[in-house]
């Protein structure tokens, strides 16, 4: 569904991303590993737009989207999370999710005036899902909290929630799991996969909880420098010598084992 | 009687004026920082956008006048502001196209787009002069009070006098109007609050699927229609002159940035704060003292703190305290 063709990202004279290459396949959730600084983030913010390429492709679903901006691509059904969450402070929970699908009937501004009960309508079954999203997270008590106020984990749940809002294709989801306690990680889990298997989303996920990755992945792909070093399955990955290298070293080769 | 003499002098040569200049003061800030919150930087040439839609309503109120078209008790200039309006819509689309937007797809640093903003100042400026003239030009007409001091004074039997200039009253009833027009955008509508989020965090906005340009697109228009309601109010209060509206330029930074710059309410509370300031320190308090204080203690001079000559020189140390003191103004803004 989405091809990266020799991709480049060069800030000043650092390859931050250099020459990658892969493919996520449609109905995949695919597991993106590798180590700090590896470049991961900064390849899902060239694919979403965040970023221009210094060099490289990126197509989706044959078409290519590169250099797009990040609200076309999002009418395209592509879709992110950030590391570091992000929110709209001064709006509640509610509203920040009730902020995502950008393309009402509200926004065209005579419909202001004159759409007002078709507007009105679309409020209330936009607020219905939102709650409903609420809800699922495991979060309702805090639809009327301001969202700048809640803590770092809840900030990621409504992150997630975001992708939720609307009908998306593909979701890349950057450490969505990472400050997040183990019961709402396994909460997580299972709303990555019941969006995977019900409305057929297509997901790229960075973790560093191997864990997370193996309930989840397949395929997985690690890079390191820039650059895809291995894919497949998670036991070849951590079986690949160089991943074990770059990586996951050999005093943790054992405990991923277990 | 002696207090309500005092209290009416008080109304007459301070709260009445600095009500209605505040509200001035609120309408320019309201568009300083609603640029500053959505294209983040500061808009030097909102002075001249001002005057620009004055120049333009008063050319409309003109060509009324000469039509013979009246707006009975209001000025006729009231009629022509939505035209005004819709002329500094078109300059100013027009410089956001021509000027602004190649340094947004540069994504240029605030700080260039503060110079930038400083040359549009300064073609606006010779626009307006080339068209209007440099000189003073009064175009209110219609009533001028809604009451006199004399009136007052007959009225009440009190020794002062309290006038009420029609401007005044339609300085405040159309700022209390447009505010809420504004705020009611803000805050219940789909786009007013896409304007929100995108101010709050762009990078969520874009990746929400907001339209940046469209943001930036509606929040230039409302910025016209403030701007030019701030110079035609301030125009038929005062007069119209394009140096003026220059100058207001400082009054009016201060008053966004005391407010907290991109805080819509804060800019408001500045307004009023600066106008406030402003007239209270220079008024001579000679008068409402004499009232108050008892025979021996009468003032001799003035007892004026400052010669209105320095009347910026308040604007300018407010903004100098609230700067050194709380950075993001008193409504918590974004840090300048
Ligand atoms: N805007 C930027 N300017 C300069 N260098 C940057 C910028 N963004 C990222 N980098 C550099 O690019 C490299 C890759 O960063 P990136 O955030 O993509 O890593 P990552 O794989 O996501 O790491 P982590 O697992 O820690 O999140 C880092 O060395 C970082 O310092
Ligand atoms: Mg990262």
């Amino acid at each position: 569904m989405i091809k990266v063709k020799d991709l480049h990202k060069h800030f000043g004279g650092f390859h931050a991303v250099d020459g990658a290459n892969l493919e996520i396949a449609e109905g995949s959730i695919t597991g993106l590993i590798g180590p700090n600084g590896a470049g991961k983030t900064t390849l899902f913010n060239v694919i979403a737009g965040v970023l221009e390429p210094t060099a490289g492709r990126v197509t989706m679903a044959g078409k290519d989207i590169t250099g797009l901006p990040p609200h076309e691509l999002f009418h395209k059904g592509l879709l992110r999370t950030f590391q570091i969450a992000h929110e709209f402070s001064s709006m509640t929970c509610r509203e920040n999710l009730m902020m995502v699908p950008g393309n009402q009937s509200g926004e065209r501004l005579w419909n202001t005036w004159f759409g007002r009960r078709r507007i009105a309508n679309e409020e209330r079954a936009l607020r219905a899902k939102a709650d409903e999203v609420l809800e699922f997270l495991t979060i309702e008590h805090l639809a009327d909290h301001r969202a700048g106020q809640v803590s770092g984990g809840q900030k990621k749940l409504l992150e997630l929630g975001r992708t939720m809002m609307v009908d998306a294709r593909i979701v890349f989801l950057d450490e969505v799991g990472a400050g997040v306690n183990r019961t709402l990680l396994n909460t997580i889990a299972d709303a990555i996969i019941r969006l995977n298997k019900e409305r057929q989303y297509t997901f790229v996920v960075i973790e560093h909880d191997m864990d997370f990755i193996g309930r989840l992945c397949d395929p997985v792909i690690c890079m390191a420098e820039g650059r895809v070093l291995a894919e497949g399955t998670l036991a070849e990955i951590k079986a690949n010598e160089q991943v074990i290298e770059a990586y996951l070293g050999t005093g943790l080769k054992n405990k991923v084992n277990t | 009687m002696d207090l309500l003499n005092a209290i009416v002098a008080l109304s007459n040569f301070v709260l009445v004026p600095a009500i209605a200049y505040g509200s001035q003061l609120a309408l320019g800030a309201l568009g300083v920082t609603l640029i500053y919150g959505i294209l983040r930087f500061s808009n030097f040439a909102h002075g001249d956008t001002m005057a620009f839609g004055t120049m333009a309503t008063i050319l409309f109120t003109w060509w009324f006048q000469s039509l013979g078209i009246s707006f009975g008790p209001l000025p006729t200039a009231l009629l022509a502001l939505p035209l005004g309006i819709l002329g500094c819509m078109a300059i100013v689309l027009l410089t956001d196209r021509g000027i602004y937007r190649f340094y947004r797809e540069q994504k240029a640093k605030p700080v260039i787009l503060v110079i930038v903003s400083m040359g549009v100042m300064f073609i606006m400026n010779g626009l307006v002069r080339v068209i209007i003239g440099p000189d003073d030009q009064n175009f209110a007409d219609g009533d001028r009070f809604i009451i006199t001091a004399r009136e007052f004074r007959e009225m009440t039997g009190l020794r002062e006098g309290l006038a009420l200039k029609s401007t005044q009253g339609i300085t405040v009833i159309t700022a209390v109007i447009v505010v809420a027009l504004l705020f009611w955008f803000l805050n219940r509508t789909r786009t007013g609050k896409s304007m929100r989020a995108y101010s709050d965090n762009e990078d969520l906005a874009l990746l929400s699927g907001i339209n940046p340009e469209r943001v930036v697109m509606i929040t230039w228009l409302i910025v016209a229609a403030l701007a030019t309601v701030a110079g035609v109010l301030y125009g038929l209060d005062k007069s119209f002159k394009p140096f003026v509206y220059f100058q207001l330029l400082l009054p009016i930074f201060a008053s966004a940035i005391v407010g907290g710059l991109g805080s819509p309410v804060g800019a408001i509370a500045g307004g009023f704060i600066i106008a406030f300031s402003e007239v209270t320190i220079t008024y001579a308090w000679k008068k409402v003292l004499t009232y108050l204080l008892p025979e021996a203690w009468q003032p001799d001079g003035l007892v004026q703190l400052m010669s209105t000559d320095y009347k910026f020189a308040v604007s300018f140390v407010i903004l100098l305290i609230v700067l050194l003191v709380k950075p993001t103004g008193l409504f918590k803004g974004k840090s300048v």
